[in-house]
């Protein structure tokens, strides 16, 4: 358990067997009163933000949280298998907690993943990843601008958004925070 | 989170709080104010719920001055202020710190609406000693110190925010905590300073309370742009009636595990001797330079 004087931005929780992370925290003391705690959190499953204040005296769960390194195997239908190299376990991660990440999953990669009583909720991607352009329109030679883009598809079917010069055969890098285009690596043809 | 700056890039708050401390003493000087010092360490800090004191050997470091000045004034010294430290245990935020710099002023022969009249007169004097205007940049808004100021009374306050009349029905637990998550943000928004005033008499503290109206407390707090700058009262000055308060508060301390500290006897003869009707003030300087300043964080304005 926590007290509320352990309370900061950064430390994750559990509220009513949820895990949580506090966003924003802020000691008030209103005139006269008893010191409070104001806490944003937002809960790690759902993606969802309550504010909450606590009082000096309330105390609040740990999550059993544990964080393990996994090397991303294959797809599964709608699943993506992940292996323990130490172990060989096999787990089992949905779209449902991946999101927009299984995109740029690459076969091999090394992946952070948080689980909350041994069940994943949080992937964590290399920030780079690099990937080939299989559809665009023609760019425009010499067109250097990096600052109008055009509609490009990955060799894995997701769309983003590419400046003009890049051409269908590119190689390019990818944030995997936002999922945007990054730089190019290398000319295709 | 602390915004820590180094040392050395903190020269402009720096001057903005050495201009604003002389600002202030020149302006109390002016008005036939004397400017006293009253110890650091004291035997018998005031005995408030939700304060702690610092223990310092066989004391404790003052949570405010107010014990003492109060003696001053029941010894004739009819207009009074003191600028230093004050320390409370455990309070640190972007608005607290355990030691930091408390301003306070006390007039005899006067009420909190005294030293209203004071403190609108104070604020825009120290605004224009730091940037020649007494309109306040505070956080993209500007304030004007001295245009209109917004007057609330706590039960309005509650009752349109909160859905309930503290004064009429009290409850500690829920008076602080609807504060902090209906009213403090209401207030947050108000483009004038704000005077919240007439506190229900549970949490009067050291104030006197009406006459005519006994379940409301003659203390007033003042609000600018959110932030919490001061506390104000017509000082309570029957001993019975603070002895009584005085107990009552040993009693919650003893319930709720806090440190009990002894009664300030000194304080309660003074009272007993007869002090003047009477009103005081109790100022946040690291606050009033923060507004001052326009930066988010109490440490952004201390050297150290």
């Amino acid at each position: 358990m926590y007290s509320a004087s352990d309370l900061r931005k950064g430390l994750k929780i559990e509220i009513d067997g949820a895990p949580c992370v506090i966003t924003d925290f802020q000691f008030v003391k209103p005139g006269k009163g008893q010191a409070l705690y104001r806490c944003k959190i937002k809960n790690l499953i759902t993606g969802s933000t309550v504010d909450k204040t606590y009082r000096a005296v309330e105390k609040i769960d740990k999550p059993n949280l544990e964080e393990r390194e996994l090397i991303y195997s294959y797809p599964d239908g709608e699943q993506f298998v992940f292996m323990d190299n130490s172990t060989y376990e096999q787990i089992h991660i949905g779209t449902d907690v991946l999101g927009n990440q299984r995109w740029f999953l690459v076969e091999d990669m090394e992946v952070n993943i948080l689980f909350h009583n041994n069940r994943p909720i949080e992937v964590t991607l290399p920030f780079f990843i690099e990937r080939t352009i299989a559809e665009t329109e023609p760019g425009a030679r010499g067109d250097t601008a990096t600052n109008v883009m055009k509609p490009a598809k990955l060799d894995n079917g997701y769309e983003i958004q590419v400046p003009l010069f890049i051409n269908e055969g590119d190689r390019v890098r990818i944030d995997t925070r936002t999922g945007k285009y990054a730089d190019r690596v290398s000319k295709g043809f | 989170m602390s915004t820590r700056s180094p040392l050395s890039a903190k020269r402009r708050v720096l001057e903005i709080r050495a201009t604003c401390q002389a600002a202030i003493r020149a302006f109390f000087r002016q008005r036939g104010f004397l400017e006293v010092e009253t110890p650091v360490r004291i035997a018998a800090p005031a005995l408030e719920n939700h304060l702690d004191a610092e223990p310092s050997g066989t004391h404790y470091l003052r949570t405010s001055p107010e014990l003492q000045m109060k003696q001053l004034l029941g010894a004739g010294y009819e207009r009074i202020v003191q600028m230093g430290p004050c320390f409370r245990q455990r309070e640190q935020g972007h608005w607290h710190r355990p030691e930091y710099t408390m301003l306070e002023w006390y007039r005899a022969q006067a009420d909190y609406h005294d030293i209203l009249a004071d403190t609108r007169a104070l604020l825009p004097a120290v605004c224009r000693a730091v940037h020649g205007t007494a309109v306040l940049s505070w956080g993209g808004r500007s304030l004007a110190l001295d245009g209109e100021w917004t007057v609330h009374r706590v039960g309005e306050l509650y009752r349109q925010w909160a859905g309930w009349d503290p004064v009429v029905d009290f409850d500690a637990d829920r008076f602080d905590l609807d504060w902090v998550e209906y009213i403090a943000p209401a207030l947050a928004e108000a483009a004038t300073p704000v005077i919240v005033t007439d506190y229900p008499a549970a949490v009067a503290a050291l104030a006197r309370c009406k006459p005519d109206e006994p379940q409301v407390a003659e203390r007033w707090e003042l609000f600018i742009g959110g932030v919490e700058l001061a506390n104000a009262y017509s000082e309570l000055t029957d001993p019975e009636e603070q002895r009584q308060r005085f107990a009552a508060c040993t009693d919650e301390r003893k319930q709720a595990g806090r440190t009990v500290y002894p009664l300030d006897e000194a304080f309660l003869q003074a009272l007993h001797d007869g002090l003047p009707p009477c009103g005081g003030i109790a100022l946040g300087v690291d606050r009033l330079v923060m507004l001052l300043a326009d930066v988010p964080h109490i440490d952004d304005v201390n050297a150290f």
